[in-house]
């Protein structure tokens, strides 16, 4: 089973998603995440989907939710590196992804969990 | 009598007399132009034209039939471009036959030759209608991506703020492009303002609003916060009569309130020089 590595920044979560996610690797992921976060106390969690070349409404929630976990412990969580295609699919299934920030690349998505925009 | 030698007799026929047909087809058509294009050029093209015809006819060579329906095509392309009819750019063809007829009139002999070669003139000028059309069609296409390219600028304002002026009616076919375009730009500058000004947009109704929502929506996944701008009365009237809600987008009478705002956001201040 293929499993998304987290890395911690100082009191970042830095997730890449790399793979074509299935139902299994995402709830591994959110099961990770959420251990993660109790562990690190990390205060943000940004999710890199530059890969990321096809999305459906099972990844449009899957972000939310991981956006719903993250606030439950504090943390905000920012969507970084998506792709104008993608963004396109997800409007177009009317998700506007509620609850989470999204930036344009990895630097914008730290420098909001930063507070410097 | 066998096709293959009426068609040797009537070459041979069209040969002898190639200046006094080319003649009498060039007035013929040059009648029918009205002065839009010269004597002389007309007399080379359709020269051209007959003697690739008497070749097809001599059946001499194999690539003749190939280089006549190429060059009737360039014919018929460029009178598309030069807003002929197709009707005109059609009897320019058919044109010949009557040349050729009046020769043939008084000789009675070449009766069958010349059945057999206005069977093929008839072939020709079909073809020339086709060009004609498939070269009006391609005309209409290219002019459709021009004005769908022209329709959709990105301009960058500021460093870090891209605005798109939009003009006339929004489809969801240009709204795609617009959001295909400015999400592109977004990317490519990693800009995150966009201003959308729509006051070259005639009327906004429910589907030009749902339209705009989406890019916005679709903007604010990249991360980009979007402003829209250009609300004329009438437009700011229809919109609160027919109960759209722009929800928390920022609203904007002109460019410049629109582009006072990115700035602020984006943390900077215009101060006298």
């Amino acid at each position: 089973m293929d499993r998304v590595p987290i890395l911690k920044i100082g009191q970042t979560l830095f997730v890449s998603i790399q793979i074509d996610l299935q139902d299994e690797s995402v709830m591994l992921l959110q099961e990770d995440l959420a251990d993660e976060l109790s562990a690190t106390g990390a205060r943000g969690v940004i999710i890199d989907i530059t890969a990321v070349e096809i999305v459906d409404s099972f990844i449009g929630r899957m972000l939310t939710m991981i956006g719903s976990i993250s606030r439950l412990f504090d943390a905000e969580t920012v969507i970084v590196g998506m792709r104008p295609a993608v963004a396109i699919t997800l409007t177009e299934l009317g998700l506007s992804l509620s609850g989470v920030r999204t930036a344009l690349n990895a630097e914008k998505g730290l420098e909001i969990l930063n507070g410097k925009a | 009598m066998d096709a293959g030698g009426s068609r040797e007799r009537m070459a041979d026929y069209l040969r002898d007399h190639h200046d006094k047909v080319v003649g009498r087809w060039t007035e013929l058509v040059v009648v029918g132009m009205r002065g839009r294009t010269s004597v002389e050029e007309v007399r080379r093209e359709l020269g051209d034209l007959f003697t690739l015809i008497v070749r097809v006819l001599t059946k001499a060579d194999d690539h003749a039939a190939g280089e006549l329906q190429a060059s009737l095509d360039e014919l018929s392309r460029s009178r598309a471009r030069d807003g002929f009819t197709p009707s005109e750019t059609a009897l320019g063809v058919f044109s010949l036959k009557e040349a050729v007829y009046e020769l043939v009139a008084d000789s009675a002999d070449l009766v069958p030759e010349f059945l057999a070669f206005s069977r093929m003139i008839d072939d020709l000028g079909l073809r020339t209608f086709e060009a004609y059309s498939a070269a009006r069609e391609q005309i209409i296409s290219d002019q459709m991506t021009t004005m769908m390219e022209l329709s959709t600028p990105v301009v960058q304002l500021w460093d870090g703020i891209i605005a798109v002026p939009l003009v006339g009616t929004l489809d969801s076919a240009r709204t795609q492009l617009v959001m295909e375009k400015l999400l592109d730009t977004l990317v490519a500058t990693g800009a995150d303002h966009a201003v959308i000004d729509i006051t070259g947009v005639a009327t906004v109704d429910t589907e030009v609003a749902q339209h705009l929502l989406k890019t916005v929506s679709a903007a604010r996944l990249l991360g980009a916060e979007c402003t829209i701008s250009g609300i004329r009365p009438q437009v700011a009237q229809t919109i609160v009569s027919l109960g759209i809600e722009f929800g928390d987008i920022a609203t904007k009478a002109n460019l410049a309130d629109a582009l006072a705002l990115a700035l602020r956001q984006a943390g900077l201040k215009v101060v006298p020089a």
